[in-house]
């Protein structure tokens, strides 16, 4: 049985997602006796490839190519079956991130899987793979199987641990692709990168502004906050509905869902669809002045009271902890 | 040409969901059902690409006759024509897509609208899967969207950025927040809704590939510390992130 991972890369260099996906599918091989073997996609990525060694893989299939450069829906899509069929890997996992998403349903068709999309959890019982994965953006938890030959999984971002091994010995393989002009029927052209701050999906920190700040000119507050955390910043439905901020710092249902290691909502008081988007959040802070804010609910730490005088103070501590 | 927006009827963002009685689906008494808010990007996005390039736009869900409600909302907002693939069994993302795209090929639309995910199981694979099955392109939780000669150029939201695409059209797209702001249905929109006509059509049956063993709400965290009132408890706070919580 052979078990199948896919390394997500951008611009030569590896998503964290693509160590956690590897070492989350090498803890189910070993779990099923199942070999494990890790694909990596892209430009000039056979050099950077052996950084995975050290999260337990021993085999990895480099598709390499000057058109890989960029991604491909269609391109990409075909490479990964492929390679799937040629290993007959019966089970493969992606990460649940923006390729990892848009290119499991193009690769599950031409194999006939079934997707557990987005899991939070893996287990095997009896010898078959358990799925969870919350739905209603969180409100509520599923486990699930797939009864496909070939099983499909996209892992959330920022959940599973990668955590260094020693590197063992590891054999990189080339894949021939023979790509035709027909399979470019989407090419990624460029990208724009938004300098800065990380985004919210990837952030370990994310310091959280809502209707509670007032007004765009006080976000300051929240940067400098951020900032000083290395942290992304995040705003609630509110903000964005009213104009204040950018949809791409939504979190929520109707935004993005994150799970950071510590999230600091400030003004924000906890409606059910922004709370649904951050509930798995390993650390909550709220800084709210109603103490009967359904934010302190599920916060690990509250303080009731003003934003605006409890954030400059709260920056200037954490700048003499951090300055330490 | 001919555009078809793919809509769905979940939950309200409000909803306070929980697990019925077979603990493997929801409870959907007294839940307030919704056209999937990134749906109507989608449909604002057909209605566009009418105004600009003429032809004809089709609402198309799948689901039970609640639906019909959604698909009256998007006749509402302009779009001309509605199909219900009526079916009340419960689908995965791959029965979906398959009964979805069994019915497009009948239509052979230019465009295929998507919301980029539907709320209720944010799956987000449905179209993909849907323009694998029908094998032509597809671009996700697109934000941006040009149609110049035969290519469409969009921009995706990626991690910190945005992908600039080039695709060729048939072409399946996923529509983001912010890549139009959808319009409210007009008096005349809502009172014309309710005379045209919803098509019934009868999928396939196509069984689950993937299976719900179980369902259940997540384990409720206890509420935390309060540690102040004002910022004299900062350095309190910040010494519990840092020593017990060890967060920073």
């Amino acid at each position: 049985m052979k078990i199948l991972a896919f390394a997500e890369q951008r611009e030569g260099k590896f998503k964290k997602s693509a160590f956690e996906v590897t070492q989350a599918a090498k803890t189910i091989a070993d779990q099923l006796g199942a070999e494990l073997v890790t694909l990596v996609i892209g430009d000039e990525v056979e050099s950077i490839s052996p950084a995975l060694s050290a999260y337990g893989v021993s085999r990895i299939l480099v598709a390499q190519d000057p058109r890989l450069h960029y991604y491909s829906t269609t391109v990409y899509g075909k490479i990964l079956a492929e390679a799937a069929l040629q290993e007959q890997a019966t089970v493969i996992f992606l990460p649940a991130s923006q390729m990892g998403k848009d290119l499991a349903p193009r690769a599950a068709v031409k194999l006939s899987a079934g997707i557990a999309a987005d899991c939070i959890a893996l287990s095997v019982e009896s010898g078959e793979i358990i799925a969870t994965r919350p739905v209603y953006a969180g409100k509520i938890l599923i486990k699930e199987k797939i009864n496909t030959p070939v099983k499909m999984f996209t892992l959330r971002p920022n959940i599973f641990t990668a955590v260094m091994k020693n590197s063992m010995q590891t054999k990189i393989e080339k894949i021939s692709v023979n790509l035709t002009d027909a399979d470019f029927s989407t090419k990624v052209t460029g990208v724009k990168i938004v300098e800065g701050r990380p985004d919210v999906t990837e952030a370990d920190i994310i310091v959280s502004g809502g209707r509670g700040m007032k007004g765009p000119e006080h976000f300051h507050l929240i940067e400098k906050l951020a900032d000083t955390l290395g942290a992304a910043v995040g705003v609630s439905r509110a903000v964005v509905d009213a104009g204040w901020r950018l949809h791409d710092e939504q979190v929520g249902q109707t935004g993005k869902t994150v799970s950071p290691t510590l999230y600091i909502a400030c003004g924000i008081s906890g409606a059910i669809q922004h709370v649904a988007g951050m509930s798995s959040s390993k650390c909550i802070v709220a800084i709210n002045k109603d103490k009967d804010a359904p934010v302190f609910q599920i916060a690990d730490y509250g303080i009731a009271g003003d934003v605006f005088e409890i954030l400059p103070v709260l920056t200037d501590e954490i700048k003499k902890l951090v300055g330490k | 040409m001919k555009i078809v927006a793919c809509i769905n009827h979940v939950p309200d963002t409000e909803a306070k969901v929980k697990v019925g009685g077979d603990g493997k689906t929801i409870d959907k008494a007294s839940i307030n059902f919704i056209l999937n808010p990134y749906d109507e990007f989608g449909i604002e996005a057909a209605l566009q690409l009418k105004e600009k390039n003429g032809g004809e736009t089709v609402a198309l869900s799948l689901g039970g006759d609640t639906h019909k409600e959604t698909l009256r909302k998007a006749l509402a907002m302009g779009i001309d024509k509605a199909i219900l693939l009526k079916d009340d069994s419960v689908r995965d993302s791959f029965s979906v897509a398959k009964a979805l795209a069994d019915e497009l090929k009948t239509l052979s639309p230019d465009f295929i609208l998507f919301g980029k995910q539907s709320i209720d199981y944010s799956d987000e694979q449905v179209p993909g899967l849907v323009a694998e099955f029908m094998g032509i392109p597809s671009v996700s939780c697109v934000v941006k969207m040009n149609l110049q000669d035969k290519k469409v150029i969009c921009e995706r939201e990626i991690e910190g950025g945005h992908e600039i695409v080039e695709a060729t059209y048939p072409l399946v797209i996923s529509a983001q927040k912010g890549l139009n702001e959808p319009r409210y249905p007009s008096l005349k929109g809502i009172m014309a809704s309710k005379t045209k006509p919803i098509e019934e059509h009868k999928p396939a049956s196509v069984s689950n590939v993937v299976e719900v063993l179980s369902m259940q709400m997540p384990a409720s965290k206890q509420a935390g510390k309060i540690v102040g009132t004002d910022s004299s408890a900062v350095p309190e706070m910040v010494r519990l992130l840092h020593e017990e919580a060890k967060v920073i």
